[in-house]
C-alpha cells in the first residue's frame, strides 16, 4: 500500500513535469521558476535543520565505544573505535561517513536446528549431549552494506559530473572523473559504470523493502517515496543520456542561464528534461524534511562524534539543574540509634 | 521456574516474518510472564514522583491523570530542546533495518515491535504527528500517530522491554541509540506515574538508605562482618573491612548485591581478600553503599538524585579518590555521568595505585577506579601471588555486560585477569562478545519473575553463545563484572544451558590469590575443593 | 561542549560549495548562451537533418565506423537518395572545415570528450602547421 502509494505520487510527479515541459507557457515556470524555489527551500530549510540540532545541547557525553578503551599504557587501546583523540574521532567520524564502517559490521541472525560442531579436540569429553534445541546463528550481511555505499559513491560522482552542465567552460577534472567513469568505452556515448551502480543499487534497495517481510513491515510511505523519486531521477537521466538524446548544448544553455541569474529556457529542450529537472527539485526541496537530512545528522551523533575521555575530561552540561537529594546528614538522623548501636561513626553524636 | 514456564524447545520455536502488515496499531496484549508490574505509591511518594496510586498494565484503567496527553507532549517538547540526542535520533533514521536482527528481545521472541527500528518508530509516529508538518497533515499515511492511551501503552509495553544495552547502536550507521530513545520513553511514562516496581522499589530504597535493597546501615556492618568472618574460615586469615572510617585512602564503592546475594557474594569475598594482601587504605560507606543507579532506568534527574551521594560520600569521609566494584550499569552511570551530573571532584586526587604508584591518568577528572583496572595492574607488576591450578575445575567463557562493553570499552583488563587466574579460558563466538556481547536479557530493571518469560527471550542469545561453548569446550562457568548479570543470568542459564555457573572476576581472583600468612587453603571462596589438574594437563593453558 | 560554532561553520562551508557554480560563474563572468559553433558557409544540408545531427550525430558516426572497418562498406545511402562516401575526414570534415571552430566548441561546452580523434587526424590542422 505504502509502496503503491508513493509510485502513485512520485507519477504525478512525473506527468506534471512532462506537461510542464510540454506546454509552452508553462516551460519557464518548470524550467525556471521550480528549480530556483528548490534550490531556496534546500537551503533555508536544511540550514534551519542543522541550526535545530546545533542549539540543542549534548548534555552528556554518550559515545557508544567499539573498541578497548584507553586505561593503563601496557593495554592496547582502540585509537579509533573507542577514541580519545580528536584524531581518533575524526577517524571515526571518517570511516563512518566514507565506508560506512557501523553497516559494514551487519551480521544476519537465523534459527538453525544444526548441532554446534564439535570442537577440534576436548581435553575432558565433558560436552552433554546437544538437546536438539534451535539455536542462533550469525551470517556475515554486506549487500545493504555494499549497495549503500555503491548508492552513495556514485551519486556523489554522478553529481560532480553534472558540474559539467553548470560551469563554462567544465573545469578539467570534471572532464577526468566523466573519463574514469566511462573508462570502459561501451556504447556512444560511453557508458558510466556510476550509471550503472545506481540503478543495480537503488534496485537493490527497493527489492528488499518489497520482497523481505521484515523490512517491508517496518517500511513507511516516505521510504519507498524517496527510492522511487530517486529511481526516476536516475531513471530520467540514464534515459536522456543513452536513450532519448535530448540537446545538450540548449539542457546547458538553460543550466548556465540558472546560476548566471540569466534564465532562458531554450525551445529545443525536450519535455524529457523537464522531468529530469523537476524531480531533482522535488528532490531537493523535501530534502531537508524527510529521513535524507541523514546526510547532515550523521555527522552530529554523540554515540559517534563524541571522544571516550569521560573520566579524563569533565563534560559539561548546560542545563545541569540542582536536584533533591537526600544528605548524609539526613540519613544520619534517620538512622542514628542504629548507626550508634552497629559501631560506626557518627558526624553528629 | 514457575510451572507455567513454557519449555526451552517452545521458545525457541521464533519466527522472524511478521504477522502485521505494519507497526501502525497500537493494541499491546499484557500477556503473563512478558511484563513487569506497576511501582507501588509509596515508592512513587517517598520520591514526590507524579500520580502515585494503584493500577497494574493488565487493567484497562491506568488512572491517568485527566491532562496527560498534555503532560506527555509538553515532556517531549522539552526533552527535545534539551537532548540533541533525542531530537537527532527522532530525525534521521532511515530505517535500514540493520539493527532489526541485533536486539535480544526481537531475536528472543520475534515480535517484531521489539525490532528496534519500529521501538523506536514508537516514540517517533508521535514526534511526527505533534512536532513535524507532514505528520500533521498526512497522519497514519506518513506513519503519524495520535497519542492515544493504546499507544501510551504501548510505549509501556514495549520500553519496559528494551534493556538499554546499546547493542543496535553498534551496527547503526548514525549511532542512533536506543537506550537513548528508551530512557527518554521511560522518562515520559513516568510524567504521568507509568513505571514498574522492580525500578522504583529500588529507587525509594536508594534515595532513603543509600541502597537499592533497602539495606540499613548496620544491617550494611552486618553483612561485611558476616563476610571478614567467613574469610576468616576459608583462609585463616582475620582481615579487616572498615565502614565509614574518615581518612582513609580510597573509598570504595559497589552494587549492594554484592554485599547480599549470591554468587556476587563471593566477588565480595575476592575484594576483601585482596585488599588484606595489599594493604589498601580504603573504607566502605554504609551510606553510598550502592554504586547501581536504577535512576538511570527511569530519568536523568533521577540518576543524579542517586548518584550525588558517592561524591557527597568521598568528600565527607576525606579520601583521595574512589575505587567501584563489579557492576555494569553502574559504570555506564559512573564513566559518563557521574562527573558531568555531580563533578568536578576537585577536592579528590587524581587516582595513583598506592601499590605500585600508577597513576590513572585514565579517571584524571572523574577520580573513579574501575576494580578490575586497578587489579589488572597490580597483576601487571606482579603485586600478586596467584595460583591460577585452583581454578583448574572451571572453564571459564568471560560475557562482556552490556555498560562496560559499549558505554565504557572495559574489554580487556577482565580476559587479563581471568587469564592471569584461571587455566582454561575460552571465547564465546566473536558476534556475541565485546562491542557485540548481548545482554542478559535483564538489564535495566527488567529481572523481575513476573517478567520470566520474557528474560529467558531476552537472554536466550546470550545462553545460546553460552551453550556453543558449553557443548565445544565444556565451558562450566560464565565469569562477568556486572550485578545484574550474576542475579540473572544462573536462573537463565539453568533454564538454557544446564551446567554453567556465573562468578565474578573477582570471585576467580580471589581463589587464585596467595595470601600471606593463614593456612594452606583447601577450598575456593564457594567453601568448595580445589579440584587441581596434574600440571601436565593434556589441554594446554588456552589463550583464546 | 560549545560545538554549535563548529556546526554552523560547517554548514555555510557546504552552502559554499553546493553553489559554488553560481560563485565561479560571477567570478569569472561567464554569460548565459550556448557556444559560438562556426557553420560551413557553402553547404546547406548535412547527411542528415539539423534535429538528428544535433542530438546523435555519434550514433551515424559510429554506425559509419562499424560499416567501414568491419564490413568494409565504404558508401553509405541517406534517407533522401544521396549516397556519400563513408569517412570522417573526407566527407564530414569536408564541409566542416574547422573542426576546433564546430566540433570542439560544442563538445568543450558540454564537457565531452569522444575518443574519435585518438585515431583521426584533423587535415586541415595538419596542413595549417605544415610550414
Amino acid at each position: 500500500m505504502n509502496a503503491l502509494l508513493s509510485l502513485v505520487a512520485v507519477s504525478i510527479l512525473v506527468a506534471l513535469a512532462w506537461v510542464g515541459g510540454s506546454v509552452a507557457s508553462l516551460r519557464s515556470v518548470f524550467g525556471i521558476v521550480v528549480p530556483a524555489a528548490a534550490v531556496a527551500i534546500f537551503v533555508v530549510g536544511l540550514a534551519a535543520r542543522v541550526t535545530r540540532w546545533a542549539l540543542t545541547p549534548v548534555p552528556f557525553r554518550i559515545p557508544t565505544t567499539c573498541g578497548q578503551q584507553r586505561t593503563l599504557p601496557w593495554i592496547k587501546a582502540s585509537w579509533i573505535e573507542s577514541p580519545w583523540t580528536r584524531a581518533g574521532v575524526v577517524v571515526r567520524m571518517a570511516l563512518e561517513v566514507l565506508l560506512f564502517r557501523s553497516l559494514f559490521r551487519n551480521t544476519q541472525a537465523a534459527m538453525t536446528a544444526e548441532p554446534i560442531p564439535a570442537a577440534g579436540q576436548d581435553a575432558h569429553g565433558a560436552a552433554p549431549a546437544a538437546r536438539g534445541l534451535r539455536r542462533l546463528v550469525y551470517g556475515e550481511e554486506k549487500w545493504l552494506w555494499l549497495a549503500a555505499l555503491a548508492f552513495h559513491w556514485s551519486f556523489l560522482v554522478v553529481l560532480l559530473r553534472h558540474l559539467r552542465f553548470v560551469v563554462e567552460p567544465p573545469p578539467a577534472w570534471v572532464d577526468a572523473i566523466a573519463a574514469v567513469d566511462g573508462f570502459f568505452q561501451v556504447g556512444v556515448p560511453v557508458l558510466y559504470m556510476t550509471d550503472v551502480l545506481l540503478l543495480a543499487a537503488l534496485g537493490y534497495l527497493l527489492l528488499r523493502r518489497l520482497v523481505d517481510a521484515r523490512i517491508r513491515y517496518l517500511s513507511l510511505l516516505q521510504d519507498y517515496f524517496a527510492l522511487y523519486l530517486l529511481i526516476g531521477l536516475v531513471g530520467s537521466g540514464v534515459l536522456m543520456r543513452y536513450f532519448v538524446r535530448p540537446d545538450v548544448v540548449a539542457i546547458k544553455e538553460l543550466a548556465l542561464g540558472l546560476v548566471t541569474f540569466a534564465p532562458v529556457v531554450p525551445a529545443t529542450v525536450s519535455p524529457f528534461f523537464f522531468v529530469h529537472l523537476t524531480l531533482v527539485s522535488v528532490l531537493l526541496a523535501y530534502f531537508p524534511f524527510s529521513k535524507l537530512v541523514h546526510m547532515a545528522g550523521v555527522f552530529l551523533s554523540p554515540t559517534r562524534n563524541l571522544a571516550n575521555t569521560n573520566r579524563m575530561r569533565r563534560h559539561v552540561n548546560p542545563w545541569n539543574y540542582p536536584v533533591k537529594v537526600h544528605t548524609y546528614e539526613e540519613w544520619e538522623d534517620e538512622f542514628r540509634d542504629k548507626i550508634k548501636a552497629a559501631g560506626l561513626p557518627l558526624e553528629k553524636a | 521456574m514457575a510451572d507455567q514456564t513454557p519449555s526451552p524447545e517452545t521458545l525457541t520455536q521464533v519466527e522472524y516474518r511478521p504477522r502485521a502488515k505494519n507497526w501502525l496499531d497500537p493494541h499491546v496484549e499484557f500477556r503473563r510472564g512478558t511484563f513487569c508490574y506497576s511501582a507501588l505509591p509509596k515508592s512513587l511518594k517517598a520520591l514526590d514522583l507524579p500520580n502515585p496510586r494503584e493500577w497494574q498494565p493488565f487493567h484497562r484503567d491506568w488512572k491517568l491523570p485527566p491532562d496527560w496527553k498534555a503532560i506527555i507532549l509538553e515532556g517531549m517538547k522539552d526533552r527535545l530542546d534539551r537532548f540533541r540526542s533525542f531530537r537527532l535520533f527522532m530525525d534521521i533514521c532511515v530505517r535500514c533495518g540493520a539493527c532489526a536482527d541485533k536486539c535480544h528481545f526481537y531475536l528472543g521472541s520475534g515480535d517484531p515491535k521489539n525490532m528496534p527500528v519500529v521501538r523506536a518508530e514508537l516514540i517517533r509516529s508521535v514526534y511526527r504527528r505533534y512536532f513535524t508538518t507532514a505528520g500533521r497533515l498526512f497522519g497514519e499515511a506518513v506513519g503519524a500517530r495520535e497519542l492515544t492511551e493504546d499507544v501510551l501503552k504501548e510505549w509501556f509495553y514495549y520500553f519496559y522491554q528494551c534493556t538499554e544495552c546499546r547493542r543496535c547502536s553498534v551496527f547503526c550507521p548514525y549511532g542512533i541509540d536506543t537506550a537513548e530513545v528508551t530512557m527518554i520513553g521511560r522518562e515520559l511514562l513516568n510524567l504521568v506515574g507509568c513505571n514498574i516496581n522492580w525500578v522504583l522499589e529500588p529507587v525509594a530504597n536508594c534515595f532513603r538508605t543509600g541502597n537499592h535493597l533497602g539495606v540499613q546501615p548496620h544491617g550494611f556492618k552486618d553483612s561485611i562482618d558476616f563476610a571478614v568472618d567467613e574469610l576468616e574460615e576459608i583462609t585463616g586469615v582475620r582481615i579487616e573491612a572498615p565502614i565509614n572510617k574518615k581518612g582513609a585512602e580510597i573509598l570504595f564503592v559497589v552494587p549492594s548485591a554484592d554485599y547480599f546475594a549470591s554468587p556476587h557474594y563471593y566477588t565480595l569475598l575476592g575484594y576483601l581478600l585482596l585488599f588484606h594482601e595489599i594493604g589498601l587504605d580504603y573504607t566502605f560507606s554504609a551510606f553510598a553503599s550502592e554504586g547501581g543507579n536504577f535512576g538511570l532506568f527511569t530519568s536523568h534527574e533521577m540518576i543524579k538524585r542517586l548518584n550525588a551521594k558517592i561524591y557527597a560520600e568521598a568528600k565527607r569521609l576525606g579520601v583521595k579518590w574512589i575505587l567501584g566494584g563489579e557492576c555494569g550499569h553502574m559504570w555506564r552511570v559512573l564513566h559518563q555521568y557521574m562527573d558531568t551530573m555531580n563533578g568536578p571532584a576537585d577536592f579528590l586526587e587524581v587516582p595513583v595505585s598506592p601499590v605500585t604508584g600508577t597513576r590513572f591518568d585514565n579517571t584524571a577528572s572523574t577520580r573513579m577506579v574501575h576494580i578490575c583496572e586497578f587489579t589488572a595492574d597490580l597483576v601487571r607488576h606482579n603485586r600478586l601471588r596467584l595460583d591460577p591450578t585452583r581454578n583448574d575445575k572451571w572453564r571459564v567463557t568471560f560475557h562482556d555486560s552490556c555498560n562496560p562493553a559499549r558505554a565504557m570499552g572495559l574489554l580487556e583488563e577482565p580476559r587479563y585477569l581471568i587469564r592471569a587466574t584461571c587455566r582454561h579460558f575460552h571465547e564465546m563466538p566473536e558476534n556475541t562478545i565485546r562491542e557485540q556481547t548481548f545482554c542478559c536479557g535483564s538489564g535495566s530493571g527488567l529481572g523481575t519473575d513476573e517478567n520470566l518469560e520474557m528474560r529467558l527471550r531476552g537472554g536466550f542469545p546470550r545462553a545460546n553463545a553460552v551453550r556453543y561453548v558449553h557443548e565445544r569446550h565444556g565451558v562450566n562457568l560464565l565469569a562477568c563484572i556486572c550485578a545484574i548479570d550474576k542475579a540473572t543470568l544462573p536462573p537463565l542459564l539453568e533454564y538454557w544451558v544446564p551446567g554453567v555457573e556465573v562468578a565474578g572476576i573477582h570471585e576467580l581472583v580471589g581463589n587464585a590469590l596467595i595470601v600471606k600468612g593463614g593456612r594452606e587453603r583447601t577450598t575456593d571462596l564457594r567453601g568448595d575443593p580445589f579440584e587441581r589438574e596434574a600440571p601436565a594437563a593434556e589441554e594446554e593453558p588456552v589463550h583464546a | 561542549m560549545r560545538d554549535r560554532y563548529v556546526i554552523l561553520a560547517a554548514l555555510v562551508l557546504f552552502f559554499v560549495l553546493v553553489t559554488a557554480p553560481v560563485w565561479y560563474a560571477r567570478a569569472a563572468g561567464e554569460k548565459a548562451g550556448g557556444p559560438d559553433v562556426k557553420l560551413p558557409t557553402q553547404e546547406k544540408a548535412c547527411v542528415m537533418p539539423v534535429d538528428y545531427m544535433r542530438t546523435s550525430h555519434m550514433d551515424l558516426l559510429i554506425s559509419w565506423r562499424e560499416r567501414v572497418v568491419r564490413e568494409n562498406i565504404r558508401t553509405w545511402t541517406a534517407p533522401d537518395g544521396t549516397v556519400y562516401t563513408v569517412s570522417l575526414s573526407g566527407t564530414c570534415l569536408k564541409c566542416h572545415t574547422n573542426k576546433a571552430e564546430f566540433c570542439d566548441r560544442c563538445h568543450d561546452y558540454a564537457g565531452v570528450t569522444p575518443y574519435c580523434w585518438d585515431c583521426h587526424v584533423d587535415p586541415a590542422a595538419i596542413a595549417r602547421s605544415r610550414p
